[in-house]
């Protein structure tokens, strides 16, 4: 054995020291979210709430563990608590008032508060809880599913069906080319053991063995650590996490984001102990290529080709850059990685900076995002200090180093070009390609740049193999997608699910559906540069090129669901407006181009638009689309093409009739008090910001119309339903 | 870092006055780095921390420290949106306008705070005491519509809660002035 595993290996002992220390003579544990997220949702108050009650009971067997983000934003602060033998149990939108009934009720007297738990209420704590893989690669083949066998199996052996909770998860990664499609696996909680089952028989050897018996079945256990086992484990009680996959944020809410140590526990640094102990970087990029990674920032270029080709090129001095410029609006997935879990994202850039030859590599961040920046930062200095980064990494003579550089608030600094323009110091303006960055980029040499998802899955390709990798999402695309779903959606949060899945299960089984009972409208995918995809294309797979065949783009992940409220003329309107702020003005096509479309659309909005607009405005978007200079230029018509394609009505009933079938463009909509229903309340008069309502007490109510501002504030108070709104 | 300058004492003296020691000693740093050209942003992002924006002789006095035309140290303060050339108030309000706080309403919180301060985008009210502004995306989507004040990001905004949350910042600004008087 060489002396970078030998040299890993002690890291690694000495960091599992640190840990065992923290936490073995702690056997409570309560664990408290921290991302900018959970932070705006009072975090940091809970966690100090229950550091009060710590300390004011006197206990010395709880340990407070603050980890990143789960990716709940709806329902934060999330509080874990961990009790030996029992379930985990979660809270959610814990406050300080929760925090005393917890700290009271649940760990000082062992009674759950069931009325506040994650996706709750729940009305009992179960013993145990069997997570059967669903995974379409799990070959279970006994006529009925895994899950529905169960309850039978259960029943005949006498166990008590209230005792157990029995739920499907997504992919438990434990599968391999061996026991694909004979076999599936169950994860059995609060013992955490994962079992490979292929027959009844072995279903009813865990029952008895197991359940009634307390026996693990070792004859039936996967040992290893399989990839978001220990998300699983924590959080494979809810729909919306166990029919995600996670790879790329298979940490996100289990590590605390600021310890080296924790990190080091979950095969942390292992891939690149591997990789520079072999010291084949072509070994490395086949990996990557056989994996069939495509770039995760929208483009979807494959990865290992991007490498392969900086490697080949004839000048040595190379640069590796992470993109962590995330402007597009509705996106939040990669602020998530860096905060949740920078040291993957740190392995996979010195990774990816030792198989192209790089030795200096940077992370482009948005100043937007300071604690992004912050967890980054610790993160290079924590690796610094271990060998792990600098001068002759673990021995290897491989040197490395990382720098942050701060973005300034321009979107067209995501494209490649523009924000090399950036590192370098100067306005982020985009040039022509060729030659593309990996033959000339920083300071004219070849420079790789990633998406930061991207490189957040370059270590679970090379712990995990790319064959595994491969097998998860779809013949062109392989792997996961983190999208991060916010609009009008249930469960606003950032999700990892298979490349492949519908649009659908996305928003229904994981995002809970639209909120209030409201229709869906359409999903917008890929911000100012996608477009938006209507209600009866749900059943799309998600993956690079169906969306972009549907007219949207996968994008870097943000997917933002409309209801029957929006109008899809004001959001394209919306998306313009953007794309033409950030224009950065170099070429004329993008500059005037977007101008002229966001002119259209707003006489279109405010009812003064013609048939001639409409046309005029699909000719200026594909010409846009045609000459423009950069990706940000020729991707800005997108929104408006596709709601042209797909809503085509809705820009006539604007044009045509002047009405705004959303009543959500204001110049269209139009108030008015229905006599019969008003009391005379005389709330909307009150609350009318330009006093045009006028009206006795107990008399109907009049809104002058030549005063409405059409603010629709009389519409939201009324409580009787009597503003009407056309 | 070449010096072209032959006044290059007088030019470190100015920008000791201008932008401080801090700043100077982060510059003197950059030079001995590769490419410290490409620290300009970073130079910029010092700068407006400590003063709160880029005035002209910041801009002045980075770009003689830094031996860059001074066309170019303005070009890139102006290109990017993170950059203030005017005085901000105390508290510095961004309210975020990205996709999903737009959909959940944030053109209506928008137009509460112009309301209440009587002020639109990029302008700071009368009394200094705030600066509006708003943002592309905050990434705190999840939590739509919010607004942040300085770094504390106020979640789930609605109209009506815009005048509680400005009385609350109003009180520390009072406060402040208060105490300042005191002393």
């Amino acid at each position: 054995m060489g002396t970078v595993q030998d040299r890993y290996k002690e890291l690694a002992a000495s960091a599992e020291q640190i840990r065992r220390e923290k936490f073995e003579n702690a056997p409570i544990l309560i664990q408290v979210g921290s991302a900018t997220c959970e932070h705006a949702a009072g975090s940091r108050e809970v966690l100090d709430e229950f550091r009060k009650h710590v300390a004011a009971s006197g206990r010395d067997d709880i340990i407070l563990h603050q980890t990143g983000c789960t990716g709940r934003c709806s329902r934060e602060p999330i509080v874990g608590i961990f009790m030996p033998g029992q379930l985990p149990i979660k809270y959610e939108r814990v406050d300080r008032e929760l925090v005393h009934q917890i700290f009271t009720g649940h760990i000082q007297k062992n009674t759950p508060i069931l009325a506040r738990v994650l996706d709750g209420p729940v009305d009992r704590v179960y013993d145990f809880e069997l997570l059967c893989c669903g995974s379409h690669r799990c070959g279970w083949r006994e006529g009925t599913e895994l899950e529905s066998a169960l309850p039978g199996l259960l029943q005949e052996a006498g166990v008590d069906l209230q005792r157990v909770k029995i739920a499907r998860a997504s992919c438990f990664g434990a599968c391999s080319a061996a026991t694909e499609k004979t076999c599936s696996h169950i994860l059995v909680k609060p013992q955490k053991t994962l079992y490979r089952v292929c027959s009844s028989d072995d279903l009813r050897e865990i029952i008895r063995e197991h359940i009634q018996g307390g026996r693990v079945v070792e004859r039936l256990r996967v040992g290893g650590k399989t990839i978001g086992r220990k998300f699983f484990e924590i959080y494979g009680d809810v729909a919306f996490f166990n029919r995600q996959t996670r790879v790329a944020l298979r940490h996100n809410g289990v590590v605390d984001p600021t310890s080296i140590a924790e990190y080091f526990h979950y095969r942390g640094f292992q891939a690149l102990a591997r990789v520079l102990d072999q010291g084949d970087s072509a070994w490395v990029i086949d990996q990557v290529t056989a994996s069939r990674l495509r770039g995760r920032g929208g483009g979807g270029f494959p990865t290992g080709k991007k490498w392969a080709m900086a490697a080949a090129a004839s000048e040595k001095t190379r640069y590796i850059v992470c993109n962590a410029d995330e402007g597009d609006p509705g996106a939040f997935m990669d602020r998530s990685m860096l905060e949740s879990d920078p040291f993957n994202v740190v392995e996979g850039m010195i990774l990816g900076g030792f198989a192209i030859g790089a030795h200096r590599g940077f992370f482009y961040v948005r100043a937007e995002y300071p604690l992004a920046i912050e967890r980054i930062q610790n993160a290079i200095g924590e690796c610094r200090k271990q060998g792990l980064l600098g001068k002759n990494i673990l021995g290897s003579g491989f040197d490395f180093d990382l720098e942050v550089r701060l973005g300034a608030g321009a979107f067209v600094c995501g494209e490649e070009t523009a924000l090399i323009h950036s590192i370098e110091g100067e306005r982020g303006q985009p040039r022509i390609r060729p030659p593309y960055p990996t033959e000339s980029g920083l300071w004219g040499k070849p420079t790789v740049i990633n998406n930061v998802e991207t490189f957040a899955n370059i270590t679970a390709v090379i712990n995990y193999g790319p064959e595994w990798f491969s097998q998860i999402g779809t013949k062109a695309s392989g792997g996961t997608k983190v999208f991060a779903l916010a609009g009008k959606i249930k469960h606003t949060g950032l999700v990892e699910v298979p490349m492949g899945m519908t649009l659908r299960e996305l928003i229904f089984e994981i995002g809970g559906g639209v909120i209030g009972g409201k229709r869906i409208k359409a999903v917008q995918t890929g911000g100012p540069a996608g477009g938006c995809i209507p209600e009866e294309m749900l059943d799309l797979p998600i993956d690079f090129d169906s969306l972009t065949q549907a007219g949207s783009i996968m994008g870097s992940g943000g997917m933002i669901v409309l209801d029957e409220d929006d109008c899809m003329v004001d959001v394209a309107k919306f998306f313009m407006a953007f794309s033409q702020d950030e224009s950065c003005g170099k070429c004329t096509p993008c500059r005037e181009g977007t101008t002229r479309m966001l002119e259209i659309l707003e006489r279109i909005t405010s009812g003064q638009g013609t048939l001639e607009d409409i046309a005029k405005l699909e000719r200026l978007a594909r010409l846009v689309k045609k000459s423009s200079l950069c990706g940000l230029g020729r991707a800005a018509p997108n929104p408006v093409l596709s709601t042209l394609n797909h809503f085509r009505d809705e820009y006539l009933a604007h044009v045509t009739d002047r009405r705004c079938p959303a009543r959500k463009c204001a110049a269209l909509i139009h108030y008015e008090i229905d006599e019969e229903k008003c009391v005379g309340c005389t709330v909307c008069a009150r609350n009318c910001p330009v006093a045009c309502i006028s009206g006795s007490r107990r008399e109907p109510h009049v809104i002058d119309q030549s005063r409405c501002i059409k603010c629709g504030r009389c519409f939201e108070v009324c409580r009787f339903d009597a503003v009407v709104r056309t | 870092m070449s010096v072209t300058t032959d006044n290059w004492e007088q030019v470190q003296a100015t920008a000791r006055q201008v932008l401080g020691e801090e700043v100077v000693a982060f510059i003197g740093l950059c030079r001995d780095e590769p490419n410290p050209e490409s620290q300009l942003i970073a130079v910029l992002h010092k700068v407006q921390a400590q003063y709160g924006y880029l005035a002209a002789a910041h801009l002045d006095a980075v770009a003689q420290l830094m031996q860059i035309p001074a066309a170019k140290v303005s070009g890139v303060a102006s290109f990017y949106h993170y950059f203030r050339l005017q005085p901000r108030g105390r508290f510095v309000i961004n309210v975020c306008m990205g996709t999903a706080c737009y959909v959940k309403g944030a053109d209506r919180v928008a137009q509460k705070l112009m309301d209440e301060l009587g002020i639109r985008f990029g302008e700071t009210s009368t009394d200094g005491v705030f600066t509006l502004e708003s943002s592309r995306c905050l990434g705190t989507c999840g939590l739509a519509p919010v607004m942040m004040v300085d770094n504390q990001v106020h979640p789930e905004v609605t109209p009506d809660q815009v005048p509680l949350i400005l009385e609350k910042y109003l009180d520390v600004a009072r406060r402040e002035s208060q105490a300042e008087s005191g002393a």
